[in-house]
């Protein structure tokens, strides 16, 4: 429910502002890289201590300063970039697969169905997104998978909702109409018929809600609920540094910025997204 | 207001169906709101049995060890021998009279626990909303209906503000206006260590308001009656306070529902982060502690807060507009 309001509200002239759109292109194509081979925009270790050059701030040698320990910042935030990156992926794919099966059930299956779960989406709306994730944690443990489910449970309702609705408004076209005349099987239409033309605006919105997913995993690594202490993922990082920012203004911005940008950058494409299917009406 | 009176005939009968057309609605209303808390309970209620093993090892700690006889304590208070639909039966109605249960860890009752941290986390939540509605008021109507170069910056701040993950906003403001210019104290319950927190808990929520009351100012600029009251020679000021205002108001409520939710959340980050007492603070610390009966206690209470709001919202939306009422 969250994510759609956060969906239609911000930032409709950045999105439509090219510069900013391709900018954001080029950091996700950077955090793709820097996912699949860290190697290739950083070398060491990110694990490398040097107990002599502990809090450095940025120079030659640490482009991004030193952290609590001695280690390099920089290469700390490119390995870190997996890590961060992926849960928040993963919760969303987790997330959009129960929110087809659950909106899908709730579209299809008849009124009883309907009614059932759209009041237990309703009750799961009901508590708060972090408070909710907070419960999941304390049901299942901290840690990277556990916090990926926990943050899964958060974004579904809403994706539950809204493949409902558009599952709703697909099934009244004309093609749903005429398979059903056809005499089709109810499963064979709902797979090949109604589900790919209801998903186009759920993916987009799982756009946005990735970047969502990822800054609430950031939050739980913050809270001390996401992996053990050497990883090196960004809100972990936040959390480990956190007695230092008085001293070291480097630690608490460099990775909470690369977190924004992340973050940023997938808001800024998935409104740019938003908008292309009315593009290619017009042409 | 000012809308065109319609030729309706029977003017006498419509003040009665539209009064019970309320109350309906506040029935209907009431009765979802309880279903849904009845839904949450039950949910929380699956979540504390998804925990792995047994829940008496996780009320005790993992660490420690205890006697049988404790042990066999701990599962008679919390009733945990009984059969699930028994222990469900039990806790519902536990939380119909008001009872939270015991504390683990503060060794007091939830609801004494949670009765004295809700004041600084209310305050927190109402100095953010207030300072969320004035930014975004003023940034609406300043920039309603301008050029893009005058929305573009503003559009990009808004995005941005929507898209900082909040603990670090916090993080950020903190390093600068405390550490270093040293502007705010860095822990304190005075009102200038209310500030910062104030601020970050506000800002994504003004970020997500101000587009949606521009969005209302410039629908509303477009109306007839703003044409008339410019052809009355009503200055600009007297335009947008008395006329533009009350509609840009009506769709920036509905979405203070949503925002309830948004503002709790919230509210458990910035707490943790600017080491503020509060029910977030209270929460995290049950959850790395696990204190279940806390846990329980607080989820419930923000979805008893959440459903409330919604609930206020929904019975007070068709009181400011009234084009609403039927």
């Amino acid at each position: 429910m969250i994510d759609s309001t956060f969906r239609a509200a911000p930032g409709r002239a950045l999105a439509g502002a090219r510069p900013g759109v391709w900018l954001a292109f080029a950091f996700l194509a950077l955090i793709v890289v820097a996912s699949a081979a860290p190697g290739l925009l950083a070398h060491g270790s990110p694990d490398a201590a040097d107990p002599l050059r502990t809090l450095q701030p940025p120079g030659a040698g640490h482009p991004l300063g030193t952290d609590q320990n001695g280690r390099d910042l920089y290469v700390r935030i490119v390995y870190g970039t997996r890590d961060s990156v992926l849960t928040g992926l993963g919760a969303t794919v987790l997330a959009l697969g129960a929110g087809v099966l659950v909106g899908g059930l709730s579209a299809l299956g008849g009124r009883a169905a309907d009614a059932v779960l759209m009041r237990a989406v309703d009750a799961l709306l009901a508590i708060p997104g972090l408070v909710m994730a907070l419960l999941m944690i304390t049901a299942l443990g901290g840690g990277t998978v556990n916090s990926m489910i926990a943050i899964a449970v958060i974004a579904a309702p809403g994706y539950a909702r809204l493949v409902r609705a558009q599952l709703l408004v697909v099934r009244r076209s004309g093609y749903a109409e005429a398979a059903v005349a056809l005499g089709r099987p109810p499963v064979l239409i709902a797979v090949r018929h109604l589900l790919p033309n209801a998903l186009p605006p759920v993916l987009l919105l799982a756009t946005l809600g990735s970047g969502a997913a990822i800054g609430a995993t950031a939050a739980l690594s913050y809270l001390g609920l996401g992996p053990a202490p050497p990883a090196p993922q960004w809100g972990a990082m936040l959390q480990q540094g956190q007695e230092y920012f008085s001293l070291a203004w480097w630690t608490a911005v460099a990775p909470g910025a690369v977190l924004t940008l992340t973050v940023l950058s997938l808001t800024v494409v998935g409104q740019y997204l938003q908008k292309l299917p009315a593009g290619r009406l017009e042409r | 207001m000012s809308a065109a009176p319609v030729a309706e005939p029977a003017v006498v009968a419509v003040p009665a169906p539209a009064r019970t057309g309320y109350r309906r609605r506040i029935l209907t209303r009431l009765g979802h709101a309880l279903i849904v808390l009845w839904g949450a309970v039950t949910f929380t209620f699956a979540a504390l049995h998804l925990i792995r093993g047994s829940v008496v090892d996780a009320i005790i700690g993992n660490n420690l060890q205890v006697t049988p006889e404790i042990r066999a304590e701990v599962e008679r208070r919390y009733g945990l021998g009984e059969p699930l639909w028994r222990q469900y039966l039990h806790q519902t109605g536990s939380l119909l009279r008001g009872d939270l249960g015991e504390s683990y860890q503060l060794s007091m009752p939830v609801s004494q626990a949670i009765r004295e941290q809700v004041g600084p986390t209310l305050t927190l939540m109402a100095t953010a909303i207030t300072l969320a509605g004035a930014v975004s008021l003023v940034l609406a109507l300043a920039t309603a209906g301008r050029s893009r170069w005058v929305r573009g910056p503003f559009a990009a701040l808004e995005a941005t503000a929507v898209s900082v993950p909040q603990f670090w906003l916090g993080i950020l403001l903190l390093t600068v206006f405390s550490f270093g210019l040293r502007w705010f104290p860095v822990i304190g319950t005075g009102p200038g260590a209310l500030v910062l927190p104030a601020v970050t808990l506000a800002l994504p929520v003004a970020g997500v308001l101000t587009p949606v009351m521009r969005e209302g100012v410039e629908r509303a600029l477009e109306e007839p009656f703003v044409v008339t009251a410019r052809a009355r020679g009503a200055s600009e000021w007297i335009v947008l306070s008395r006329h533009v205002l009350r509609h840009a108001l009506i769709p920036a409520v509905t979405l203070l529902g949503l925002l309830a939710g948004a503002l709790t959340g919230g509210a458990v980050i910035v707490e943790q982060v600017f080491s503020r007492p509060g029910l977030g603070r209270l929460l995290v610390t049950a959850v790395t502690g696990k204190d279940i009966p806390v846990v329980l206690g607080t989820v419930l209470v923000t979805a008893l807060f959440y459903v409330t709001v919604n609930l206020v919202v929904d019975l007070l939306y068709p009181l400011i507009d009234p084009r609403l009422r039927d």
